[in-house]
């Protein structure tokens, strides 16, 4: 029986299966799917005006040439951008992460008197919470709007991210090694600060990164509360004026007077503005995977 | 009594920070949510404006506006559920036939890559491909001989436009908790069937399919419970003025009463009775999810 079965692989190997390649072949599709549309963009990005207002560039720059990213580069709005992007979502990483941990590892300790009624508090914001313009209104009412904070605070609590964190530190820190480390003298912050955190740095890692990428890829807030102060867009709001709406000029191009093809112009923008995501997106994506996973335990 | 508070005291330190900071942040402005049941004026202020019980939800209710959000809200949700919900499904089955490590690999980080992309930049690049003007497949089409087509600027063809880019946003990543639970798979299942003489359909179709059934009945509660949920900034980063059929979903309009109009009280009221009836479908959902033995979502 097993020799036969063993025979049976060997020529079921050998044999040429038809499906073998249609699976590859439309996996291969799909994934062409995933990745030419950045080809065609970023070919146009280095195109010339001419060729692309003629309709002629598909998947290869024609034309060389770099005009584009240096009009970019030279677009201070564009750049400042940038700036209030990388700030908002530093501080707002940070901020999130201290308050996801400091209501985490209370939140996992079983002991803790009161444990289901707090977490409920908490978690009870994943299924309900005030909306659109209450949310508004408060902003308005701590006169956050057009300011950084407007962006850093209101979402700086997650839920979800409180979750999956509390779900982590319950299995990965047993009662045991506190019970031991409370024998031994060392109250909850020493416990927190030497034992818990050293042994979380992965999770740590990805929820910080949860919080990175979706704050650098939001643009909903910044398009509610940052409706005065230009110089408070961050990089995608900017992005969603500049090449969407376009109802916003280029800094240089609004000084031609000439109708000109700003296609090559947003072209480059789009690259510019995924420019930081591709280049960290080969170390995060492992971080991601595990995070969802995670995200999928409940308790 | 006081033993837990003198042990514990410093977890109870800790939670202040959160405590605090979620009252502000999440709970204050539920208080806010009694706008619905005012008329708000800005000179009278929030405590000041006059209570009109539920007549402004009377009021859009009677919106032509209202019922066409919340059968667009319904709507786009629901198609997602049949086409985004399920093309994961599928290409988690074919990953799960492919034995060669570095061929998957390469294919998964190239499958997973929309998915870190912001709506703004795929909706900029949808319109460099999809624009009925100067959009690169347009471009092709027209080069073999057919005639342009208007993906974004018509409401039919920017709702299958829509769904696609969903479709291509979502795919990749789906497949993540499906692979997991196919890798958990006892690979003697896989043996048994073989020596039974059952080949590839067969064996995803008695083997793999049974054993994500459990993965797929939890997501599809799952997002059965989110189906009044709006996604924003996906609608917003791919409508334009030539297609306003379907692109009026509810935080849409919500925005555009509240935000652009500035009619709080409106705004508010539509904004309460989506997260009303969405909180109602996650506990409905829960609870049909628990009765079938499932996790449950809470």
């Amino acid at each position: 029986m097993k020799a036969s079965a063993g025979t049976l692989a060997v020529t079921r190997r050998r044999r040429f299966d038809i499906w073998d390649v249609l699976i590859r072949l439309s996996l291969i599709i799909a994934s062409l799917a995933c990745l030419l549309p950045f080809v065609h963009v970023v070919s146009k990005s280095f195109s010339e005006d001419a060729y692309v207002i003629a309709n002629k560039v598909i998947l290869w720059p024609e034309g060389f040439t770099v005009e584009a990213y240096k009009k970019i580069f030279a677009d201070d709005s564009i750049l400042r951008s940038l700036y209030v992007s990388v700030a908002v979502t530093a501080l707002f990483t940070v901020i999130g992460m201290i308050l996801t941990i400091c209501a985490a590892y209370p939140l996992s300790r079983k002991q803790l008197k009161g444990r289901s009624a707090l977490t409920f508090i908490f978690l009870f914001t994943m299924y309900f919470h005030g909306g659109i313009i209450p949310d508004y209104m408060l902003v308005n009412n701590l006169h956050m709007l057009d300011t950084m904070w407007s962006l850093v605070l209101p979402l700086a609590f997650s839920a979800f991210n409180l979750l999956i964190m509390k779900t982590a530190l319950s299995s990965s820190i047993p009662d045991s090694l506190e019970e031991s480390a409370r024998i031994d003298g060392a109250g909850h912050f020493r416990i927190l600060w030497s034992i818990v955190l050293p042994l979380s740095k992965p999770i740590i890692a990805t929820l910080s990164l949860f919080y990175a990428v979706g704050r650098w890829n939001s643009y909903q807030d910044a398009l509610f509360y940052i409706k005065q102060n230009v110089d408070m867009r961050p990089l995608q709001l900017k992005l969603y004026y500049l090449v969407i709406q376009a109802s916003e000029s280029f800094q240089l191009e609004a000084t031609q007077v000439q109708l000109s093809n700003p296609e090559v112009l947003k072209a480059s923008c789009v690259v510019f503005a995924t420019l930081p995501i591709l280049c960290v997106y080969p170390f995060i994506q492992k971080y991601f995977v595990q995070g969802v996973m995670l995200g999928a335990i409940k308790e | 009594m006081t033993f837990f508070l003198r042990r514990d005291w410093q977890l109870y330190l800790l939670l202040l920070f959160p405590l605090s900071f979620v009252l502000v942040f999440k709970y204050a402005p539920m208080t806010g949510l009694v706008l619905a049941f005012k008329n708000y004026k800005i000179a009278k202020g929030f405590w000041g404006s006059e209570w009109v019980g539920f007549e402004v939800f009377k009021q859009i209710f009677d919106k032509p506006d209202f019922m066409r959000a919340v059968r667009n809200t319904l709507m786009l949700n629901g198609l997602d559920l049949v086409f985004s919900f399920t093309m994961p499904i599928l290409l988690a089955l074919l990953l799960n036939e492919i034995k060669g490590v570095r061929f998957k690999r390469v294919n998964q980080t190239l499958l997973y890559l929309p998915h870190f992309l912001s709506w703004v930049i795929i909706g900029a690049i949808a319109y460099q491909l999809l624009s009925e003007g100067n959009g690169v497949i347009n471009n092709v089409i027209e080069m073999l001989g057919g005639k342009r087509i208007p993906f974004l600027q018509e409401d039919t063809h920017w709702l299958f436009s829509y769904l696609a880019i969903g479709v291509w946003q979502s795919m990749g990543w789906g497949t993540i908790l499906y692979l997991a639970s196919i890798s958990s798979i006892n690979p003697e299942m896989y043996e048994a069937a073989t020596v039974d003489g059952a080949g590839r359909w067969r064996k995803a179709w008695n083997v793999t399919l049974p054993s994500i059934r459990v993965t797929i009945v939890t997501l599809l509660i799952l997002n059965l419970g989110k189906i009044m949920e709006g996604s924003f900034e996906r609608v917003f980063a791919l409508q334009n003025k030539a297609t306003t059929e379907y692109t009026t979903t509810i935080p849409v309009l919500v925005y555009r009463w509240g935000i652009e109009s500035g009619n709080f009280s409106r705004a508010t009221a539509l904004g309460l009775f989506q997260a009303v009836i969405g909180l109602v479908l996650v506990l409905v959902a829960d609870r049909i999810a628990k009765k079938l033995g499932e996790d449950g979502l809470i």
